[in-house]
């Protein structure tokens, strides 16, 4: 469990980033933090596995608060996937990359052989094995950078903006394996802008502003919620927009999803 | 300023503003085309969405536009391309770039001077634009782009949404035929994406430039576009209007986002329902379903 107790946090050259945050992640959880650039979401999961401790207030995992462990430690815990794979990765090939932080947890060659190769098919990267990561494409760079994360198994994963630069079929495979780790128990936490992700996937919804948290509850009841939406600079799911143009008819406000919308309209037709 | 801008280079010059006739090209030291037998038209005055599955060919194909390929890239360009009258394999990238402009995807990768308008000003400088000229220019891409006020500011403490305008007023500031955006706003949240998309239609169509946009994410883009190309696997998999694109079965099997109001379109199709029309926009599709709701 993650506990982020009335964090403040102010960066060195003087921009208060988070005012005041308060947030319970229970293990097992899928959440995806929206809102708009520069609003303070990458500077909260940050938190999450100690790489920022707060300036005030406290964040816990797992009953540990960060200030009190390393961030090596706690990162075998919590798994942190960054925005741009250009500030993570580093190694001459895709398979150390993808091994480097197994060599450091300690793991066996046997083992770590194992897992670089299950994280590569994973990803769909097991053709670039030996080939430089800074040859693939920004797609490609992400989906490395997600495999040497995954591939030490960690409790939480944190991925920030997943989806950029990914087409619409690594979209789907991505949210397949973002719902199976979650299956497995394991706590996913999401930066995101894009809504259309967020919508299919249907996760609970953290939306800031300001360095604030602004609203917390079910993608269908933040996603659809207009002035909520506009306050945090997304725009509501296409299907949203969709209903909302219809709602002098008497049509559900609150529907995200596409086979959701077929449903309902299907019924009132044949009503 | 004049809005006619570009209206005087237009004149008396042929429809078409690129044109691509088997077009095939093979990286040096590659054992297979990245792009093979293109033949693709894009008129002058069109905005057109250039999209695919990722490694499908669309950056590639927007290098053979601006002559990075074959003139910085070297390897094997076979068949026709022609952009703005100039052979590409004829003329210079330096002659090229006065009539197609290209904006990164990532405007780090682009902006480097010490102000904002330093780098708006820095392809003129390489133009050799006379300075009056060149404030001109530089104020008036400013204002275009709408960062009027962040002229004496460093490119690089500006949030992403407005160096992505930057990177945009530094081409726009070259007054070129042809603008090609590759994922303009992947860094963007929805409500600065379409601000930025707002002003590349804009500049369609207002001064009339030409635009393609490399993009995955449709849902925003769509209601923009008049033509859509969508490659697969080096090829031209479909070229034409956005509703008959979006629509056809083979979209769906190459994996193209299809916006959700044509989605829900397509099901709801599936299920016997039918509307008047291929929708591209929720507000056309409520629209339709408003039609049809109320005449049950």
């Amino acid at each position: 469990m993650i506990e982020v107790k009335d964090v403040y946090f102010t960066y060195l050259y003087g921009v208060e980033a988070l005012k005041g945050v308060s947030l319970t992640i229970p293990d097992g959880e899928f959440i995806a933090i929206m809102g708009q650039n520069g609003a303070g979401k990458t500077t909260l999961v940050k938190h999450f596995n100690g790489l920022l401790k707060p300036t005030k207030g406290e964040v816990v995992v797992d009953e540990v608060n960060t200030r009190e462990v390393s961030v090596a430690k706690l990162a075998r815990k919590v798994g942190f996937v960054f925005q741009n794979p250009d500030h993570q990765l580093f190694c001459e090939t895709v398979e150390d990359e993808v091994a480097f932080a197994l060599r450091n947890f300690g793991f066996e060659e046997d083992a770590i052989k194992k897992r670089v190769t299950w994280a590569l098919n994973l990803l769909d990267v097991e053709p670039y094995r030996q080939a430089s990561p800074f040859m693939l494409s920004g797609g490609e760079r992400k989906r490395v950078a997600l495999a040497s994360v995954l591939a030490w198994d960690p409790k939480v994963v944190i991925l920030d903006e997943p989806t950029i630069g990914q087409d619409h079929q690594q979209k789907e495979k991505l949210r397949h394996f973002i719902l199976q780790l979650n299956a497995q128990k394991k706590t996913v936490i999401i930066v995101t802008h894009d809504v259309e992700f967020v919508a299919e996937c249907n996760p609970r919804v953290v939306l800031m502003t300001g360095g604030k948290i602004v609203a917390d509850g079910g993608a269908e009841e933040i996603l659809t919620n207009p002035k909520l939406v506009v306050q945090a600079s997304i725009v509501p799911p296409q299907i949203t927009q969709i209903f909302l143009g219809l709602s002098d008819l008497g049509l559900p406000t609150n529907v995200i999803d596409v086979h959701e919308a077929r449903k309902i309209l299907l019924s009132l037709m044949r009503g | 300023m004049d809005e006619n801008v570009f209206a005087n280079d237009m004149a008396g010059e042929a429809l078409a503003v690129i044109e691509t006739r088997n077009l095939t090209y093979m990286y040096p030291g590659a054992t297979k085309p990245a792009i093979e037998d293109v033949s693709i038209t894009i008129e002058r005055g069109e905005f057109a969405i250039l999209t695919g599955p990722s490694g499908c060919g669309k950056t590639t194909l927007c290098r053979c536009f601006n002559g990075l390929i074959p003139h910085f890239y070297g390897g094997k360009l076979e068949g026709d391309v022609v952009v703005a009258d100039l052979k590409v394999v004829e003329h210079s990238i330096y002659e090229l770039a006065r009539h197609v402009g290209l904006v990164f995807q990532n405007p780090e990768n682009q902006l480097f001077a010490l102000s904002v308008e330093k780098d708006v000003a820095f392809g003129l400088e390489n133009l050799a634009v006379p300075r009056d000229e060149m404030r001109k220019r530089v104020d008036w891409a400013l204002q275009m782009t709408g960062i009027e006020e962040l002229s004496e500011r460093s490119p690089h403490e500006l949030s992403g949404g407005q160096q992505q305008r930057v990177a945009i007023a530094c081409v726009l500031a070259m007054k070129p035929d042809v603008m090609i955006l590759d994922e303009p706003t992947s860094f963007l949240d929805p409500a600065g994406a379409q601000k930025i998309f707002e002003v590349i239609n804009e500049l369609n169509k207002k001064l009339g430039v030409t635009i393609i946009l490399v993009e995955h994410r449709l849902d925003l883009a769509s209601k923009y576009a008049n033509h859509v190309i969508v490659m697969d696997e080096g090829k031209v998999a479909l070229d034409g209007e956005p509703r008959r694109v979006f629509n056809s079965e083979r979209a769906r099997l190459i994996g193209v986002g299809v916006p959700k109001a044509t989605r829900l379109y397509q099901i709801l199709r599936e299920s016997g329902v039918r509307l008047g029309k291929v929708p591209v926009t929720s507000e056309e599709t409520s629209l339709l379903l408003r039609e049809v709701l109320k005449r049950d």
